[in-house]
């Protein structure tokens, strides 16, 4: 296979249009080209039937905005001959999660209720992205309202499939992201992490997923799940490119008094330093933990699947080859209560986030007869709604009312200090562990087939158990593609580090990188793409 | 164990909720939701010394990484129109709803 634009990273495209080799249409064509020989029938809100075809395909995006792109290529292209800069992420293809508002597309969040929702304005991080000169293909499917770890919760089906095997999930929520990135249907992706939802797609489709701490990345103009845990941030091929990606969306803003003071410091100059001197920890927390049992659902102690396990020891192996130190036996003993205390801390926040849909102001409204307003409501919501928010605000409703939840919402919110506290202890420079970061599994098994698990809302979540500590905490992840299990899928392994670490976390993952390069799984292709 | 989402339970929640439920997804959310309680339910075991604060976003918000508060001034949108042009139903620029519950108080 030669390799196509679509496939080339976003430094050297935009190398390769700053030396006049390439135009920034040319690349978009590439892309289209790509996207209409992998994406298959597209993702609608009809009633689905799957067809075996389904199985074959990507089904990554929901909003194809061609004209818009072509525009903003041209735009790119007239800004070269000029002689302008036209920004650090010129002629780029960009695929946004549908979850962000960008003006004059819609921006469903997967969901019936926002179906014909055309966004007004165009959120901070996209905006930062335009502005650096990124072309946005299109929007990217997810699950509805990001709630689910595998895509099939969206209203626009067919869900997408993992490039890898398109009879298994790409992950979730930013499944369809992921997806994209790994099969050439773009070269970047905004993603959000609320639990996991940029890393645990990322490790499934074997591309790098970056969370940054919470506040590092404005959330203005992503609509809303759990406002105390959603972070937007990189899905791309390489660290490089996430590094190049954070390096624009990142920074304060006055529109979201959430996003951080903190310099932005330069995420490129030291991605090359190596890890000579750095420690690196391994909890035995996140080796083995409670979760179902994925045959009787029966919550246990188990292991992570041991492939995962050895491609992470495997991993501190040549860190330490490359001179990290590093340090075993971090005890992080409540990564365990991470599930639990988010089901209650996301359902009060997204009970609470999703009564503004209503059928009034904007968005799908039941258009049959209703009684009064109160009807209006109860039938817009009750048809607008998927099974998941649904299940979101009922929980959300039942932990935070005062007849019955027991102090459920309070003692969720000190575990979740508790969350914390491990990561404190870990990466305290006085402690006795004096990390730099955490090296864990980014997920406790490689991607599961479609429809295995959707329906079981308790399995599904548990996809997110080696994730959501670092949500709960606000501390930055990066997840990074460490080799491939024994069915040919991608296994994901994750770095963990102090606020505001992420120049950190890309240099080990990039040392890592560096330690693999000439190795066979390196130059493995995606199922989809072989043959093209 | 008994089950934490009775009926009665449940059918207030969802008229707290506003939802219009059909037979089939009431009893798929009742029995996801008790699930669920299952997993919540070890919270109880988890001893919590009393002075645990709660945490309410995992990055402390120190005055010095805090975006400062804006001044308290109302900017008008550009884009009325096209705010308007997204509601369901409109007469002139006021947003259409149907008749609001009410009690007559004369």
């Amino acid at each position: 296979m030669s390799e196509a634009l679509c496939d080339l990273p976003a430094r050297e495209l935009v190398r390769l249009l700053k030396a006049g080799q390439v135009s920034a249409v040319e690349v978009l064509e590439s892309t289209l080209q790509r996207i209409e020989a992998v994406e298959g029938r597209a993702p609608s809100s009809a009633p689905y039937r799957q067809e075996p075809a389904d199985l074959e395909k990507i089904h990554a995006y929901i909003t194809l905005t061609r004209d818009r792109a072509r525009a903003q290529a041209e735009a790119v292209d007239r800004a070269l001959a000029a002689g302008e800069d036209p920004g650090p992420l010129a002629g780029v293809p960009l695929a946004v999660k549908d979850i962000f508002c960008v003006q004059g597309t819609p921006s469903t969040a997967g969901s019936r209720i926002l179906e014909n929702f055309i966004a007004p304005y165009t959120a901070t991080p996209v905006e930062r992205l335009e502005a650096a000169g990124a072309i946005v293909v299109g929007k990217v499917n997810l699950d509805e309202f990001t709630f689910g770890s595998s895509n099939e919760s969206s209203a626009f089906l067919p869900p997408p499939g993992n490039p890898w095997d398109p009879r298994r999930v790409p992950g979730g929520s930013s499944g369809g992201s992921a997806a994209a990135v790994a099969a050439g249907e773009a070269t970047l992706s905004l993603g959000t992490d609320t639990a996991g939802s940029i890393r645990q797609p990322a490790a499934f489709c074997g591309v790098v997923g970056l969370k940054p701490t919470y506040g590092r990345v404005s959330r203005y103009g992503l609509i809303a799940f759990a406002s105390s845990l959603d972070c937007p941030g990189p899905i791309a091929r390489d660290v490089e490119d996430a590094a190049l990606m954070l390096q624009v969306v990142a920074g304060s803003d006055a529109r979201d008094a959430t996003a951080a003071r903190v310099p932005v410091p330069d995420y490129l100059a030291a991605l090359e330093k190596g890890v000579k001197g750095l420690r690196i920890g391994l909890s035995p927390d996140y080796f083995h933990l409670k979760y179902p049992d994925p045959e009787s659902g029966e919550l246990r102690e188990q292991p992570i699947n041991p492939e995962v396990e050895a491609a992470v020891r495997r991993a501190a192996d040549l860190l330490a080859d490359a001179g990290a130190e590093i340090v075993d036996d971090v005890p992080m003993p409540n990564t365990r209560y991470g599930i639990p205390v988010y089901f209650v801390i996301s359902r009060v926040e997204a009970a609470s986030n999703l009564h503004r849909y209503d059928g009034v102001k904007y968005g799908y409204r039941f258009d049959g007869p209703v009684q009064d307003l109160r009807d209006l409501y109860r039938k817009t919501r009750g048809r607008g709604f998927g099974l998941q928010p649904k299940l979101r605000i009922l929980m959300g409703m039942y932990v935070s009312a005062e007849q019955y939840e027991k102090g459920y919402y309070e003692r969720a919110l000190r575990v979740r200090t508790l969350i914390r506290h491990d990561f404190e202890r870990a990466f305290d420079r006085a402690g006795p562990y004096r990390l730099d970061c955490l090296l864990t599994a980014t997920t406790p098994d490689t991607a599961f087939e479609i429809g295995a698990v959707y329906g079981d809302s308790v399995l599904m979540q548990y996809a997110d158990l080696l994730t959501v500590p670092a949500d709960h905490a606000g501390v930055p992840g990066l997840s990074i593609p460490a080799g491939l299990d024994s069915n040919g899928l991608p296994i994901g392994i994750q770095l963990l580090g102090p606020d505001f670490s992420e120049a950190t976390l890309l240099r080990v993952g990039r040392a890592f990188e560096r330690a693999t390069e000439g190795e066979a799984w390196r130059q493995a292709k995606p199922k989809v793409l072989q043959g093209i | 164990m008994s089950e934490a989402i009775t009926s009665h339970i449940f059918n207030h929640l969802v008229e707290l909720a506003s939802l219009e439920l059909s037979e089939e997804e009431a009893e798929y959310l009742r029995r996801e939701l008790n699930g669920q309680m299952k997993a919540i339910r070890e919270l109880e075991a988890i001893q919590i010394a009393d002075d645990v604060p709660i945490t309410s976003h995992g990055v402390t918000y120190t005055p010095e990484i805090s975006a400062p508060l804006r001044e308290d001034r109302s900017e008008p949108w550009p884009g009325a129109d096209d705010i308007l042009a997204g509601a369901p139903q409109v007469e002139g620029r006021y947003v259409v709803v149907p008749d609001i519950p009410h009690e007559d108080l004369s």
